[in-house]
């Protein structure tokens, strides 16, 4: 870990902490833990520094003592010394509770703020003419902070920056936004130095290099590696139920998984949406005969609510908590001593912080039960076991950074001071997600920021940035900048609607007793009820008006959306019409998925599988063949007058979505004339109206030319011209580079009501300058985001003339699961025409007269 | 007629509307065959620098992106009439902001055919140094070309400036297109400009303009144009 010798540390170690501090170790019953010195040593050196630490370990106590410590003999200038960053706001709060602890009891002078988005306008004006020594805040906040004037005279006085959870925001549009933060950081108070605080990561020195600033040599920052604690004891509910073939409810394990909530003190209930959390949650109240406490987190429920549910925690009152990752990061809000995981744990490193969420203490073990909710997630639950057994981990790799979180950088430098674009172009790329941008990227991104950065026609006399006499750039107005900081950030989450409560509909059309209103008149309708929280648009546009789901643990029915929000209202229908079980977010990792496809070749593994599951796959062996690790399994037959191609890459949901469209591109050229398909985190199926099987093996279809790598060109970019999924990436470029602001000043606005489309203004940009920034930064993410074209492209060449090709007469074991996932997920067709089609069909069956019918 | 021809379209959708009968092209715009008139309508030319006043910047290219698309349908069906009916400016101002390649490719549709601006609320004066003719409607026998749809319109009136669009909800989705408004009294287009938005045809805007029973929407698809009742939308 550390290469100092031995004798050098000591005597370092000896002078570093001050008698004060080591009184009040002492005093607690505490020695100092050595990473907590090894911090403290490399800090005073001046060194950048990352510290890897398990929960429980003392950690934010270690990225502080060197502030502590150097802030022991007090100043009487108000300067800022000490910058604190959360990824979750709660965080930063509940860092400041624990601050104030050691600073009273040393009796040290040190003022302590948070800064968030709840800060009060007066107070964030206050801090920045008369700042703290230590403040506490979130990415945003930073570079809103960043893109003021003050920001100079602010941050000058700076001697260290303090990342908290950095393994949680590196490799994202955040973490990028952040680090060229740093990087203005480092411009702004040269002597500063970084430290990072991270749970286990794959690659530490991503990291380290993250920390440091790029260019000069490849600097990494020094690494302290805190001893991991207890290992975790985990288990794999075996269910004496029916385990299901498909589908993520796990309905089959509430009442097992009862028993076990009766039987601990706390659990927490991690699943991977908020669908399945609102499902877990009504399935246990509707078991819960001892009136348990349970309560529901998740994202979309509102903030009070949420900070409800949160303080009863911290308080003890709860006995189980539902949540998704909400409750992933952070806090300690009580005496969690049992987790459980409901449904694919889909990553070990993910597995092993929600783990660590339960029993805080170092030297004992996390208690954790995982439950798969169907019998493929029984092979990655095995696998997650093994990976979090053997400490494996697989966080995601850092990747470059993006072009449209650069886009908006600029500008907000401009609303800070004028800038000579050469220097902010060394300061970017001293940032490692940008170290590789080219001066050429840069001034288009430059460009971008100041008009648009058309090659046509430019919008120069209303450009955002202007070049003064001496050759810098400034801000046009204050408008600009104003509405800059109200648009700041990098979060695009789905487009969200607040849900509202009101009166249902029958009702409502009652008492107003509007002779002419049909059945199908849908407003106006009474506005200012309570509004419950926020749901995904895309959620809400697959509702009919009428139909029922679940929202904060009651049955809701659509009323009709206004503006920005849905409007519904309670209902006494036991079970929601839409069930919406869509697969978690988050894709398989590759990982996990390698480990799958080990365990399903060899049945020697298997040993420890319930015994449906050996039977299936089993079975599977007989009827078909268990392909090989290496190899990728096409299987086709018939079945109910149509024609089935399942294959199994196991590469999650988005990379068999993308493999889906391509494939059904292709097997429509060579006449196999496929009609739809449906993709899991495991399988891909495809069906249609030819025989393929029959015509592969006559030798007229090739599946290693339909699987070929160069689906990844012209079919590529053929299907990008109209895919929603490319449309909707791109829309995030454009909010998050500034294009389409969401916020106006005077008034807010929702993306709801962004007056142009961006799929409008995609469509044009694409056929008329197809390599504008904005696209490039669209294809970029699409390579790792909703399309996750590397996955795919690496899962190609992987199989390249290993594809084990099995003709069958009927359905294998292996693809009962993505077959009954047919009408339960979405099934795609090319460009959703399928949905006019079926539409006009429907119609034209409907109005048939009655006879002919 | 050449409509069949078109590559990747299936039958000519078409429209009845007075005693005269018109083929709904699936880019939205309307031909008439026995006239040789091609109505479009909600062009929008210059939305986009419009934007940029603002400092929206959008693509500057929605203008040629729009000709582009009414060249192909000029060469398709080769008009000797082109109607546009109204707000085929997005301001006052915009005619005047036409880049000089925008404005040949609308001198080179113009020549060899009849050309008329029919004035909409965007743009009721006349186009700053383009050619023909502006009138407020145009009338061929039952059939009248304007702008605004009216309440008590007689039959036969084709008209704009709603942007109608269709939602409509299936397996796993919904889409939204645009898409033509009929009940074979009254027919509204729908909007051809590249970045001209749309208002879902539930709206109460539409609601008095139509007979309820036969009102149908007519939902532009890719190389067709899909038939459904007004019922099976939903609303936004």
């Amino acid at each position: 870990m550390r290469k100092a010798p031995r004798r050098q540390e000591t005597a370092l170690r000896e002078t570093a902490l001050p008698a004060r501090f080591q009184d009040w170790f002492s005093a607690r019953g505490w020695i100092p833990r050595q990473h907590q010195l090894d911090l403290l040593t490399h800090a005073q050196a001046g060194n950048d520094t990352l510290l890897i630490a398990p929960t429980g370990a003392g950690k934010t106590l270690a990225g502080f003592l060197p502030t502590l410590v150097e802030l022991e003999r007090p100043v009487n200038r108000a300067a800022l010394h000490t910058l604190y960053i959360s990824p979750l706001k709660a965080l930063a709060v509940d860092v400041h509770r624990n601050l104030q602890i050691p600073i009273a009891e040393m009796g040290l002078d040190i003022r302590v703020e948070t800064r968030t988005g709840d800060t009060s306008a007066a107070k964030r004006q206050r801090q920045r003419r008369d700042p703290p020594s230590i403040l506490l805040t979130t990415p945003e906040q930073l570079a809103l902070l960043l893109a003021t004037p003050d920001a100079r005279p602010l941050f000058s006085t700076l001697r260290r920056v303090i990342f908290d959870e950095l393994h949680a925001i590196t490799a994202s549009k955040r973490g990028d936004l952040l680090n060229l933060g740093l990087a203005r950081l480092r411009t702004l108070a040269p002597v500063m130095t970084s430290v990072g605080l991270s749970a286990t990561v794959r690659d530490p020195d991503e990291l380290r290099r993250w920390l440091a600033p790029r260019g000069c040599a490849t600097r990494l920052a020094e690494l302290v590696v805190a001893p991991a604690g207890a290992a975790p004891d985990l288990a794999i509910l075996d269910t004496s139920e029916h385990l299901p073939w498909a589908g993520h409810s796990a309905r089959h394990a509430m009442a097992e998984i009862y028993e076990r909530i009766k039987a601990a003190h706390m659990t927490l209930i991690f699943v991977n949406t908020r669908a399945q959390a609102e499902f877990v949650f009504q399935e246990l109240w509707r078991i819960n005969e001892d009136a348990l406490p349970i309560a529901l987190h998740h994202g979309s429920l509102d903030v009070a609510q949420r900070r409800r549910v949160e303080d009863a925690m911290a308080l003890g009152r709860l006995k189980a908590v539902v949540c998704t990752s909400t409750l992933d990061l952070g806090i300690d809000w009580g005496d969690v001593d049992l987790v459980i995981n409901v449904g694919a744990p889909k990553g070990a490193s993910r597995l092993m912080q929600r783990i660590g969420r339960a029993n805080h203490r170092l030297d004992e073990p996390s208690r954790a039960i995982l439950v798969p909710s169907n019998r493929f997630e029984v092979l990655e639950c095995h696998a997650a076991v093994d990976a979090a057994r053997a400490g494996t981990q697989d966080t995601a790799p850092q990747r470059a950074g993006s072009l449209d979180v650069l886009c908006q950088h600029i500008l907000g430098m401009a609303c800070a001071e004028p800038f000579d674009a050469t220097q902010l172009f060394q300061e970017v790329i001293s940032a490692e997600p940008y170290r590789g941008v080219t001066r050429e990227t840069f001034d288009d991104a430059l460009r971008f920021a100041a008009n648009g950065g058309y090659a046509l026609a430019s919008y120069d006399r209303f450009a955002k940035i202007k070049r003064t006499k001496d050759d810098l750039w400034r801000v046009a107005n204050g408008r600009v900048a104003q509405a800059y900081r109200m648009n700041v950030g990098t979060i695009v989450e789905a487009d969200m609607l607040k849900v509202r409560l009101v009166r249902g509909q029958a009702s409502a059309a009652r008492s107003k007793a509007k002779p002419d209103s049909s059945k199908t008149y849908t407003g106006p309708l009474r506005r200012g009820g309570r509004v419950l929280g926020e749901i995904e648009e895309y959620f809400i546009e697959m509702l009919a008006p009428k139909d029922t789901f679940l929202f904060g643990g009651e049955v809701l029915q659509l009323e009709g959306i206004v503006e920005n929000e849905a409007l519904v209202s309670r209902t006494f229908a036991e079970t929601p019409k839409i069930p919406s079980y869509i697969g978690g977010k988050f894709p398989l990792s590759t990982h996990l998925a390698a480990r799958v496809r080990q365990i399903l070749s060899d049945p020697r593994q298997w040993g420890d599988f319930p015994p449906q599951v050996a039977e299936w796959l089993g079975l599977q062996e007989i009827h078909s063949a268990l392909p090989a690790p290496g190899d990728l399994l096409v299987e086709t037959f018939p079945r109910a007058g149509r024609f089935y191609l399942a294959c199994y890459p196991f590469e999650g949901r988005l990379a068999h979505q993308t493999l889906g469209m391509l494939l059904t591109r292709r097997m429509e050229r060579a006449g196999l004339k496929p009609l739809g398909f449906v993709a899991n985190d495991y399988a891909l199926a495809v069906w249609g109206l030819a025989d393929i099987g029959a015509k592969v093996d006559q030798g007229l279809v090739s599946l290693d030319d339909l699987f070929s790598e160069d689906m990844l060109g012209d079919d590529l970019e053929a299907w990008l011209q109209e895919s929603a999924l490319m449309k909707r990436t791109f829309r995030n470029c454009a909010i998050i580079s500034g294009l389409i602001e969401r916020n106006f000043p005077g008034k807010e606005k929702t993306a709801r009501q962004v007056t142009i489309s961006t799929d409008l203004i995609y469509d044009v940009l694409r056929r008329h300058e197809p390599d504008h920034i904005l696209l490039r930064a669209a294809r970029a993410d699409a390579a790792t985001g909703l399309l996750d074209i590397a996955r795919l492209a690496a899962m190609l060449s992987r199989n390249r003339g290993r594809i084990v090709h099995k003709d069958l007469s009927r359905v294998s074991p292996l693809a009962v699961p993505i077959m009954l996932e047919i009408g339960r997920e979405p099934v795609y067709g090319e460009a959703r025409e399928d949905i006019l089609v079926q539409a006009e069909q429907l119609w034209a069956e409907a109005s048939l007269p009655e006879k002919t019918r | 007629m050449k409509a069949a021809t078109r590559s990747g379209s299936t039958a000519p959708a078409y429209l009845q509307l007075a005693g005269a009968s018109f083929v709904m092209d699936p880019s939205g715009a309307l031909y008439w065959p026995e006239e040789k008139l091609l109505a479009v309508a909600d062009l929008h030319f210059e939305k986009g620098s419009a934007y940029a006043t603002r400092r929206v910047f959008l693509p500057p290219y929605d203008t040629a992106a729009t000709l582009m698309r009414l060249a192909e349908l000029v060469s398709l069906y080769e008009p000797k009439r082109i109607v546009a009916l109204g707000d085929s400016f997005h301001d006052a101002a915009a005619s005047e902001r036409l880049g000089v390649e925008d404005r040949a490719r609308i001198h080179a549709l113009q020549s060899g055919r009849d050309w008329i601006w029919i004035a909409g609320n965007h743009d009721p004066i006349r186009p700053s140094g383009l050619e023909g003719d502006v009138m407020d409607e145009l009338a061929i026998g039952r059939i009248r070309f304007r702008h605004e749809p009216r309440e008590n319109a007689s039959e036969g009136e084709i008209a704009g400036h709603l942007h109608p669009m269709a939602r409509i909800g299936g397996l796993g989705g919904t889409v939204r297109r645009r898409c033509f408004v009929s009940d074979g009294y009254r027919c509204i287009l729908p909007a051809f400009g590249a970045y001209a938005g749309g208002l879902n045809l539930r709206d109460e805007a539409f609601g008095f303009l139509f007979r309820e029973a036969d009102r149908f929407a007519h939902i532009l698809g890719r190389g067709h144009v899909y038939r459904v009742s007004h019922r099976f939308c939903l609303p936004d």
